[in-house]
């Protein structure tokens, strides 16, 4: 089962559902906000109802132990209103592999509450007729750059790539995140319900990612996905050796790119190691000082303690096999290469190092490292044994990964692998949120689980089927025979073709 | 030899049972036991034979009389259709984008614009070329890149044979660049651009007389304004890149002002909202039906519905892949011209966008783009509907040849398919 190194890899993270403050004191060590005991009131306060402020003191009565806020731009996610909702006799692509064929849903409090064939409908259940239609969980881009390079494409909104310095591990996507980009409302009427949004590939370490639900909001933190682990975006290969050494800096070479992560992870571990001697000694209560407080490295020191995601910009095999070596010498995991264009050279070594490949379906060309594309790689590389998922890194694309995940499959089968339409819906679901570390939260259609779901008007797999409807915790929130039901960014108000799709 | 057995292995495993009967090296080819779609009159014919002689079809039809000397392709019910024609596409001017050495699609620092030739830099050996054809892009117009000026150059037509003689139509039309990129070309405002071309078309229409002693015009010199001649006389068109409503009303105040010109709308993000003039002034437009995002303010109109509105209105219009790229993935343009169907507009409709219109714009309709008797041997054989993206190419003719399918990509693909072999990689051939 090819998800297996995906969830071998976010077992730490495993063990969260439903108690999300359990993720926090997992979390309590690595991301910091100075915490005295007059702030600790002010962080509490914060409550976002997931990951709550871990701050406080412990040890003797005189000392105050020096500890970060967890989660200082919490979210403030709500669900829109959902009532008791009945889908009947669909064809169910479940996301975790199987296909129930004449399948019903019932959607309780937002949430998955049966799933199977013949199912009753309770009484005063809204009820959507689905004969001949298909189901599917909402879909997962684990690679999306919406908001933080939204459209219109213009100067201002040039906001994904701190490309100042190549380390800039302390930059966090989300603050660049503009919340009214057109593009969400786009993806979503392609079924899309969780994005990853990642900072550019300019850098070594671009910063951090942001796993958003795909709704409407005033505020980014209106979006943010409860729980979901914070990732980091790091880049191989051309890019960053590009940027830089055009400016005469390094990194301008691929060894030269190597050189600064290890520079980078060196400086991280050592960070790590004078925090957890300052923590040990403080809690045994020694009056020492802590040490300075690094945002670059606290998400590094995230990293090395298995708690913040790694999600690598990488296309060739040779590097993604280096880049793993690295991680092993500086013990921490590569949860997903991304573009990975070469996967297919290399599903052994992916494999045996629990890292995923998130690839499209068929670009290429566009530079050296992404010149052996094939049309294969993903049905290959999942067919090797690695976790392999698609991604589209394209506002365009996000709005049809059912096509790209189609096309995936398609030419797999026809190189004559054994993989069913059933088992690549994982591709956008289940596979992507375990790359996420929300697995257990949503990715598939299982009691339980989110109800974040996409009737389609026929098999997703063609390329004339359309989305009709899309739920996210239960709530209709795209409706294409609905005007109502179809959002409009506060950009298009106004404009020439405002609620068009 | 490995490989060979292998894919005919593969080929009977997927029962797509395509098998060649009858002495290879014949003349005479018919695709028998297919859906023909045939974009002419005769519409779509079940159970149809398409008969190929000598690089030409000579008869189309569900009771077309075999000849004995007929190399046989039995499309075992599949789809028989024209080739794929892409009407704005830069296969063979470019390898690896950001590799300047490899991109000979534009030139920033030539002294020549509208004079720059494509077929002077077309390569028929590029690798993109063989990916696209297996995946049924016969026929593509290869467009330059806008260099210094508005004016990109001279674009022509290819075949995806990669023969030597595969540029088979040069100066077919001039390219220019008339949306606010082109402004910014022209030094900074829309009024500068159309002050340009204005200045442009009189060098051109006064050439060669105000050459005779002097090597610079208004604003071409001498080879530029010459290479402009055909334009301003109306024998070739001018593709204009176009999307703001607004500038393709300019445009076509333009075109009256300057009859005989002939021009092409290409981008048209917001042609839609101005489609009734469009299919008044005959103009045909080339747009991706799936670009839709107000990518700038030039498009902030875009929709998935343009593809639809346009045909209702009357328009011409070739769908383009411009969202994805012209060199690598021009191959994808039966999806994009799916997902015009799957926002209103009729199958027909789409597939001759990608097909026979496109021939028709560039003036070759009657050579290209259909299945009848008198047309070039362009001929695709799928596993299905050739817009679904689930579907395939399993053969090839172009001018009447059966095409090899493979492509360095495919070769990549059988190289590492079986990652346990033990062979070392490089000597897996």
């Amino acid at each position: 089962m090819p998800s297996f190194e995906c969830h071998q890899l976010t077992k730490n993270f495993a063990d969260r559902k439903g108690n999300e403050t359990t993720m926090t004191s997992r979390f309590w060590k690595f991301t910091f906000a100075l915490a005295t005991a007059g702030s600790l009131a002010a962080c509490g306060d914060s409550g976002s109802g997931s990951g709550n402020n871990a701050s406080g003191s412990s040890g003797g009565d005189d000392i105050t132990i020096v500890r970060h806020d967890t989660d200082p731009y919490p979210s403030t996610y709500t669900p829109m209103p959902s009532g008791v909702t009945f889908i009947n006799g669909a064809n169910i692509f479940d996301g975790a592999g199987n296909l129930i064929e004449d399948g019903d849903i019932l959607v309780e409090n937002g949430r998955v509450s049966a799933i199977g064939q013949n199912l009753d409908a309770p009484e005063g259940a809204v009820i959507i007729e689905a004969t001949g239609r298909y189901v599917t969980p909402g879909l997962i881009d684990i690679h999306s750059h919406l908001g933080v390079y939204p459209s219109p494409g213009v100067g201002a909104h040039s906001d994904g790539n701190e490309a100042t310095q190549p380390v800039t591990a302390e930059v966090w996507a989300e603050h660049s995140v503009w919340p009214h980009d057109p593009g969400f409302e786009a993806a979503l009427a392609g079924g899309v319900t969780t994005m990853q949004i990642l900072p550019g590939s300019a850098n070594l370490f671009g910063g951090r990612g942001v796993t958003l639900r795909n709704v409407s909001g005033r505020t980014v933190q209106e979006m943010k996905f409860p729980g979901a682990p914070y990732t980091l975006k790091m880049a191989c290969g051309e890019n960053p050796s590009r940027v830089y050494g055009g400016r005469g800096q390094s990194p301008a070479t691929d060894m030269g790119n190597m050189a600064g992560y290890r520079a980078a992870w060196q400086r991280a571990s050592d960070y790590r190691d004078d925090w957890d001697q300052y923590w040990a000694d403080a809690e045994a209560g020694e009056d020492v000082s802590a040490p300075t407080r690094d945002l670059e490295l606290d998400t590094l020191m995230g990293v090395l303690n298995g708690e913040i995601l790694v999600q690598m910009h990488c296309y060739r095999g040779d590097q993604m096999a280096q880049i793993m070596d690295m991680s092993q010498e500086f013990g921490y995991q590569v949860t997903a290469f991304h573009h990975g264009v070469e996967a297919y050279k290399i599903p052994d070594l992916l494999a045996e190092n629990g890292a995923c490949a998130a690839v499209w379906a068929d670009w290429g060309g566009f530079k050296m490292e992404a010149y052996d594309s094939i049309r294969e790689n993903l049905a290959l590389t999942h067919a090797g044994g690695a976790c392999a998922m698609i991604h589209s890194d394209s506002d365009s694309g996000i709005q049809r990964l059912n096509q790209e995940v189609a096309k995936a499959l398609s030419d797999g089968i026809r190189a004559g692998l054994d993989i069913s339409q059933a088992e690549a819906w994982s591709w956008v679901s289940s596979s992507p949120a375990q790359a996420l570390g929300i697995a257990d939260e949503t990715g598939s259609l299982e009691v339980g689980k989110r109800a974040d779901i996409v009737l389609w008007s026929a098999n997703p797999y063609s390329v004339y089927a359309r989305a009709d409807q899309v739920w996210i915790d239960g709530a209709l929130s795209y409706d294409r025979n609905d005007e109502s039901m179809q959002p409009v960014r506060d950009f298009m108000l106004g404009q020439p073709g405002e609620g068009d799709q | 030899m490995e490989r060979l057995i292998s894919k005919l292995a593969l080929v009977s495993a997927l029962g797509l049972g395509i098998s060649i009967t009858s002495p290879a090296l014949a003349q005479t080819h018919a695709v028998t036991n297919g859906r023909v779609v045939t974009n002419t009159s005769a519409g779509i014919i079940e159970n149809g034979t398409v008969l190929i002689r000598d690089g030409n079809i000579v008869a189309v039809g569900s009771n077309v009389t075999i000849p004995a000397e007929a190399t046989v392709l039995d499309a075992d019910g599949g789809w028989i259709t024209p080739g794929v024609f892409a009407p704005y596409a830069q296969l063979g001017l470019i390898e690896v984008a950001l590799e300047q050495s490899t991109s000979d699609a534009g030139a920033n620092d030539s002294d020549y614009s509208v004079a720059l030739d494509v077929s002077d830099s077309f390569n028929p050996a590029g690798t993109h070329i063989p990916s696209s054809r297996i995946e049924g892009i016969t026929r593509a117009a290869i467009y330059p890149s806008t260099g210094w000026n508005l004016f990109a150059g001279q674009g022509g037509l290819a075949n995806t044979s990669g023969d030597s003689d595969s540029f088979f139509e040069s100066g077919s039309f001039v390219y220019a660049d008339l949306s606010q990129s082109g402004a910014s070309r022209s030094g900074g405002s829309r009024s500068a651009a159309w002050a340009y071309l204005e200045a442009a078309f009189n060098d051109a229409r006064s050439y060669p007389g105000r050459f005779s002693s002097d090597h610079q015009g208004d604003a071409l010199n001498r080879y530029d304004a010459a290479a402009l001649v055909p334009v301003v006389r109306g024998q070739i068109p001018l593709i204009m890149n176009l999307d703001r409503a607004a500038d393709i009303r300019r445009a076509l105040q333009f075109r009256r002002d300057n009859a005989p010109m002939q021009m092409i709308i290409q981008g048209g993000a917001e042609a839609w909202m101005v489609a009734d003039e469009i299919a008044a002034a005959n103009v045909p437009v080339l747009i991706d039906p799936i670009r839709n995002l107000p990518s700038s303010f030039d498009a902030i109109a875009s929709t998935l519905s343009s593809p639809q509105r346009l045909h209702e209105a009357g328009v011409t219009v070739a769908y383009t892949t411009e969202s994805a790229d012209g060199y690598f993935n021009a191959r994808l343009l039966p999806q994009h011209a799916g997902n015009a169907v799957a926002h209103g507009v009729p199958w027909d409709d789409a597939f001759r966008a990608i097909t026979l219109t496109p021939a028709e714009i560039y003036g070759v309709g009657d050579r290209y783009g259909a299945l009848a008797t008198g047309y070039a041997g362009d001929v695709v054989v799928w596993d299905g509907d050739p817009l679904e993206v689930m579907s395939g190419a399993l053969a090839v003719f172009i001018d009447g040849t059966p095409q090899d399918m493979e492509s360095r990509q495919t070769r990549l693909m059988d190289r590492y398919r079986n990652i346990t072999d033990e062979t070392p990689i490089a000597y897996r051939r």
